[in-house]
C-alpha cells in the first residue's frame, strides 16, 4: 500500500474522468501535501 | 413550436494538411526531420474511405455495425465510400481547389498546371458546382512573403500555397488564415450537403445563420470578432441570410440549439440554420502516441455539420424548450455535478426521468484515437457516468448499469475536432430512429473546457431534449 502522508504531490484531473479538485480532496485526506492541482481536456 | 429538421455532416480528409495541425506543426519546429517519420503513418484515401467510424459518421454504416466489429477499428476496413445518408467524404484535392473558391483576398495561390484541374473537381462535385473563380492569386514571394507562407502538398506534388497577409499582425499570418479558411470550406461543405439533403426547404428565404465552430477569425484589433456565419452565407449565395458566430469551446452547437429554438418560437425568424466547420488545429492532436502505437494518423479528417432549425411539423425532432440543461456556475465541476446539471434538472421540470430517454448524444470520441494516447473510451466513460447517475437517483438496480448504457449509447465514431464529436455526431442517427418509429425521447449533452483558455477554473457544459414529432 502507498502511503502519501506528507508527499508532495502534483494532481492533473480529467475533463471525462475525475476532475483535479475531487483528486485533491482525497488525497488531502490521506496526507498528502498537493502543491499543485489541474483539470485538464485530453480531447 | 421549434424543432429540428435535419443535420448533415462533412468529413474532409486532407492527410497532407497534418503538418499543420497545433501538435504536429510544433513538433516539426523542434526537429524538421520529423515530418519524415509521420508521413508513412498517413492515410491513403481508400483507407479513410473504408474506415468504419468514418462511414457512421456521415450515415453509411450503423452504429450497431461498428459495435460488432472488433478493435481496433483501423484494422478492419469496409468497402470505401464518399456518400452516405446525411454526409459525404470529400477528398483533399477539392478541400484545396475549395480554399481558392473561398479567397476573396488573394491568400490562396494553386500552381498552373493544378488550377485547371481544381476548377474541373468543382464542376464536377455536386456540392460545389456553383464555385469557380476569376483571376489567379499571385505566386508567393518565398519564404520572406509578408505574414509567411505555408506550401500546399498533395503527396509528394506541390499543388499551391497560402501567404499571410500583414506584416506584423499575429491574426493575420498564414497560419492562422488557413486555419479560418478551411473552417470555412467545410463549414459552406456541410451547408451545402445539407441543402443536398432539404432540397424544397426555402434556402432563398433562410433569414438567419449561427457558427459553432472553434476558428477565431478577425485581425490584431479584434482577434476572435468572428462572423463566420456571414461569410459562409456569402459563399453560398444565401442572399437573404445574415447570422452570427456563438462560442462555448465544444459545446457551442448544444449551446447555440436553444438559441435557435428561441428565435423560431420568438418569431424573430422562421428558420435559423446551424453549422460548424472543421478545426485545422487538432488534426494530428495525438500524433506522438499514434506513432508509438505504430498506427495509421487517424487525426486526418476535418469534421463539419449543419443542421436547420424550424417549426414544429411531422418528421422532425421537437425540441423541448422547458427542459435546456445548463451547467450554472455553482454546480460544481465534478461529473457528477455536470450530469445533474445538464441531466436530472432538467428532466425533473418536465416530470421525466433518465429511463425516459431512449438515447443520450454524449462526448461521442472514436476510442481508436483516444486509447493509445491514454484517454480511455470517452463515450463508454460517459455513458457509465449517466447510469450511475440513474442508479443513484434510485431509477434503476446497480445491475442494470450494463444495460443502461447499452439502450442509451453509441460506439465512438466521431473525429477529435472540438464541436464535432460533443453530442451533435449522434443527431443523425437519432432522428433517423426518430422516423423510422415515429416517436422518441433523446439527450444531446455536450460538455466545454472552458478553463483551457486562462480565464476561469470552470468548466461548462448544454443540453437539449428532443422527442420525436
Amino acid at each position: 500500500m502507498l502511503s502519501l502522508r506528507g508527499k508532495r504531490v502534483i494532481v492533473i484531473g480529467d475533463r471525462d474522468g475525475v476532475p483535479g479538485p475531487a483528486i485533491e480532496v482525497c488525497l488531502r485526506a490521506a496526507g498528502a501535501e498537493v502543491v499543485h492541482a489541474v483539470t485538464e481536456c485530453f480531447v | 413550436m421549434a424543432a429540428i429538421h435535419g443535420i448533415a455532416y462533412i468529413l474532409a480528409h486532407v492527410p497532407d494538411l497534418v503538418r499543420y495541425g497545433s501538435k504536429p506543426y510544433r513538433e516539426a519546429v523542434q526537429n524538421p526531420t520529423w515530418l519524415e517519420v509521420f508521413e508513412p503513418h498517413l492515410r491513403t484515401s481508400e483507407a479513410a474511405r473504408s474506415y468504419l467510424p468514418h462511414q457512421v459518421f456521415i450515415g453509411a454504416e450503423s452504429p450497431e455495425v461498428l459495435k460488432a466489429t472488433p478493435r481496433p477499428w483501423h484494422r478492419h476496413l469496409a468497402e470505401p465510400v464518399s456518400r452516405g445518408r446525411w454526409g459525404w467524404i470529400i477528398e483533399e484535392p477539392l478541400v484545396y481547389a475549395l480554399l481558392r473558391a473561398a479567397d476573396v483576398a488573394q491568400l490562396v495561390w494553386l500552381e498552373p498546371s493544378f488550377e485547371d484541374q481544381a476548377r474541373d473537381l468543382l464542376a464536377s462535385h455536386p456540392l460545389t458546382q456553383a464555385l469557380t473563380w476569376s483571376q489567379p492569386a499571385p505566386r508567393p514571394r518565398g519564404p520572406n512573403e509578408v505574414g509567411g507562407v505555408l506550401p500546399l502538398q498533395w503527396g509528394n506534388r506541390l499543388v499551391g500555397a497560402v501567404r499571410g497577409d500583414h506584416q506584423t499582425d499575429e491574426a493575420l499570418t498564414a497560419g492562422v488564415l488557413l486555419e479560418n479558411l478551411l473552417s470555412k470550406v467545410t463549414g459552406y461543405l456541410a451547408i451545402q450537403a445539407l441543402r443536398a439533403l432539404l432540397p424544397d426547404y426555402p434556402w432563398g428565404a433562410l433569414p438567419y445563420l449561427i457558427g459553432t465552430g472553434e476558428e477565431a477569425i478577425g485581425d490584431r484589433y479584434q482577434r476572435g470578432g468572428g462572423n463566420l456565419a456571414k461569410a459562409v452565407a456569402h459563399m453560398a449565395s444565401l442572399q437573404q441570410a445574415t447570422g452570427c458566430d456563438v462560442k462555448a469551446f465544444c459545446a457551442a452547437p448544444i449551446h447555440a440549439i436553444p438559441i435557435a429554438a428561441g428565435l423560431v418560437d420568438s418569431g424573430i425568424y422562421p428558420h435559423v440554420v446551424l453549422f460548424g466547420g472543421g478545426c485545422l488545429a487538432k488534426l494530428g492532436m495525438k500524433v506522438l502516441s499514434h506513432l508509438r502505437a505504430d498506427m495509421p494518423i487517424l487525426e486526418d479528417v476535418l469534421g463539419a455539420f449543419a443542421m436547420w432549425v424550424g417549426p414544429d411539423q411531422p418528421g422532425t425532432a421537437h425540441i423541448r424548450r422547458e427542459a435546456v440543461g445548463r451547467h450554472p456556475v455553482g454546480a460544481g465541476a465534478q461529473p457528477q455535478a455536470i450530469y445533474e446539471a445538464l441531466v436530472a434538472d432538467p428532466l425533473r421540470r418536465v416530470g421525466l426521468t433518465m429511463r425516459d430517454i431512449d438515447r443520450f448524444g454524449v462526448e461521442m470520441h472514436n476510442p481508436d484515437i483516444t486509447e493509445p494516447a491514454g484517454g480511455g473510451d470517452i463515450p463508454r466513460t460517459n455513458y457509465r457516468t449517466l447510469a450511475a447517475l440513474s442508479i443513484y437517483h434510485g431509477e434503476a438496480s446497480r445491475h442494470e448499469l450494463d444495460a443502461l448504457v447499452d439502450r442509451w449509447s453509441y460506439p465512438g465514431f466521431s473525429p477529435t475536432q472540438g464541436h464535432v464529436a460533443a453530442a451533435v455526431p449522434a443527431l443523425g442517427w437519432i432522428l433517423e430512429e426518430f422516423r423510422n418509429h415515429g416517436a422518441g425521447r433523446a439527450m444531446l449533452v455536450a460538455k466545454g473546457s472552458l478553463f483551457l483558455g486562462r480565464m476561469t477554473p470552470q468548466s461548462d457544459g448544454s443540453s437539449v431534449l428532443l422527442e420525436a414529432q
